[in-house]
């Protein structure tokens, strides 16, 4: 009897630990209320397949900041980068380049901002909150200064069905949620299961620690930033295959809707906890209050007050929940 | 003296313009528990970044068991056998007890460019081993380094070195922050590292602390040793005199 209720006591424990947990109580708790006011429409096959078509677009931006998060540092410019990773490889189609070279110097390009955003950050040891809100200007302007003002057509013979075809039961997919998926699951056993994730999180946990554990902190840091502008920027080529054209202002305002989903999803500002699936949830979250708003009649104005509430809410629930964990007291 | 485990000649360091070590030659014994005192700018903390590797030596020399090394980084020292666990505690309170315990030198089941897939079993089973070796009652390896008390933390950075079999462990104010229980707990383990063939070397404010579990005495003021003696044959005034 004791022993049961040891067992139950340490499941629960283990359970009210994971940060993750306040994130998906929400998420189904809202998916019932929308599922109920939207009078059954909210669930239905249709209504899945717009949540689940756009969401690997912020989803990959979202599982890029919270690595990043976790290592300790801050992106802003991921925004940014979704805009011009896709500018560069249209315009470099313009000209006649095949596909492939296109993203690979499109994803160099990201990788390229986001090394600048690591070596200023740690160089100079300035908060990157600073370097990428420096970086989130340059390149949007970038951006519009590569496209010369008027943003290119894209060529008719690309692969985009690699990247937006509906695929699955019902065509319920777009192919970008298996290219999330895989994302998804590469970095979460990355995160948990290589020394590289071990790293990560010494890194952003204790980093004086880390230092003396002779772990590389700075090429962890940098490999991170790069990491996050790389996801960004394909999340932004994805998003300008769907809509068929690259604009200059696609993922204005973004960079900060993935911290919300990171931090929804459990990951701490102050670096160290969090779980990429944490992340995923949170950005879940997001795209179905933007869905289930709209399907529920109400004012899509809305949309920034529920997100805004959410984080403050999600954040206050873990350390309430932490708190409770942290009070059960098990056997030493 | 080919018997010392570490020997340090004639090392200087200069931080821009401060001499902050003039010229110390130090040797250690294998098996001995060294208490190195100090006040605040003595040297002591400098001397000893020196030998972990967080900082290199202006001028001067290391041998390690007669033979000449460079200590370049903590990643050095570490491979030497010299570990260090520093007063601010060289734990992740973020992470679990199994994980602090291999960061930085992860058991792999294959890598590539030292990146790799951890072996996370035998990070398990050695960590239970780790933590029951060091004479440590912890419920699993899995908790949070968060959850522990500052002595068991401790205990933990204790039993890191002593599974990574290391010849020297230093100790820079182990005691600081720490209730009195606590601090008898980490001068226990001191203590313990001479059966476990260790060399320790214990820094610490608290002259007592060294009194209580040090074979030797090394004092130093100013960037140079002033006193070195058995601690039998020295007593706390005579320290007190010379810092």
């Amino acid at each position: 009897m004791k022993k049961d209720r040891q067992k139950v006591k340490r499941l629960l424990k283990i359970y009210m630990e994971k940060p993750e947990l306040a994130a998906l109580v929400l998420l189904v708790l809202l998916i019932a209320v929308f599922q109920i006011q939207s009078d059954g429409i909210f669930l239905n096959a249709n209504n899945l397949r717009g949540i689940l078509g756009i969401l690997p677009e912020i989803g990959l931006m979202v599982v890029g900041v919270t690595i990043l998060m976790i290592c300790g540092e801050f992106d802003l410019s991921v925004g940014s980068v979704f805009a011009l990773m896709p500018m560069v490889m249209a315009v470099l189609l313009a000209d006649g380049l095949p596909f492939i070279f296109a993203f690979l110097i499109g994803t160099a390009v990201a990788a390229m901002i986001g090394f600048i955003n690591g070596y200023l950050t740690i160089k100079f040891s300035i908060p990157s909150f600073i370097t990428t809100l420096g970086m989130l200007f340059i390149a949007r302007s970038l951006t519009i200064v590569v496209s010369g003002g008027f943003p290119p057509l894209l060529p008719n013979e690309l692969p985009t069905w690699l990247f937006t075809a509906f695929v699955g039961p019902g065509d319920i997919f777009r192919m970008s949620f298996l290219w999330f998926a895989a994302v998804v699951i590469l970095m979460s056993l990355l995160m948990n299961r290589t020394n590289f994730g071990n790293w990560v999180r010494a890194t952003g946990g204790f980093l004086p620690a880390a230092q003396a554990m002779g772990i590389p902190t700075a090429r962890v840091k940098i490999a991170c930033f790069m990491l996050c502008s790389m996801l960004a920027g394909f999340a932004g080529m994805i998003q300008v295959l769907r809509l068929g054209s690259p604009l200059p202002s696609i993922g204005e305002g973004w960079e900060l809707q993935a911290v919300a989903a990171a931090v929804i999803g459990g990951t701490a500002l102050a670096g160290g906890v969090g779980t990429i699936i944490g992340g995923v949830i949170g950005a879940v979250l997001i795209r179905v209050i933007d869905n289930g708003l709209v399907l529920s009649q109400v004012d899509a104005n809305w949309f920034k007050f529920a997100i805004g509430f959410l984080t403050i809410f999600a954040v206050v629930a873990n350390a309430w929940l932490g708190k409770r964990a942290k009070a059960i007291k098990l056997e030493t | 003296m080919s018997t010392s485990i570490i020997s340090v000649r004639n090392v200087h360091k200069w931080y821009s313009g401060v001499h902050a070590l003039k010229g110390v030659s130090l040797d250690f014994a294998p098996n001995e528990a060294v208490g190195l005192i100090g006040d605040n700018g003595a040297g002591k903390s400098t001397l000893i970044n020196i030998l972990s590797g967080a900082q290199p030596a202006s001028e001067g020399e290391i041998m390690l068991e007669g033979k000449p090394v460079k200590i370049n980084s903590p990643r050095d020292a570490m491979d030497l056998g010299i570990e260090t666990i520093y007063q601010y505690n060289s734990m992740v309170p973020t992470m679990s007890i199994s994980r602090n315990l291999f960061i930085g030198r992860e058991p792999l089941k294959y890598s590539m460019f030292g990146l790799g897939v951890m072996d996370r079993k035998k990070m398990a089973e050695e960590s239970v081993q780790a933590i029951a070796g060091a004479g440590l009652h912890l419920r699993s390896p899995d908790a949070l380094v968060g959850e522990l008390s500052g002595g068991q933390r401790q205990g933990v950075a204790i039993a890191r070195a002593m599974h990574f079999k290391s010849k020297v462990m230093i100790l820079d104010e182990p005691t600081n922050h720490l209730a009195v229980k606590e601090t008898q707990k980490v001068i226990g383990f001191v203590r313990s590292l001479k059966e476990l063939g260790i060399t320790g070397i214990f820094i610490s404010h608290n002259i007592h602390h060294v009194f209580e579990c040090c074979d030797r005495i090394v004092a130093m003021a100013r960037g140079e040793v002033v006193l070195d003696k058995r601690t039998e044959d020295t007593n706390m005034k005579e320290i007190l005199d010379v810092l």
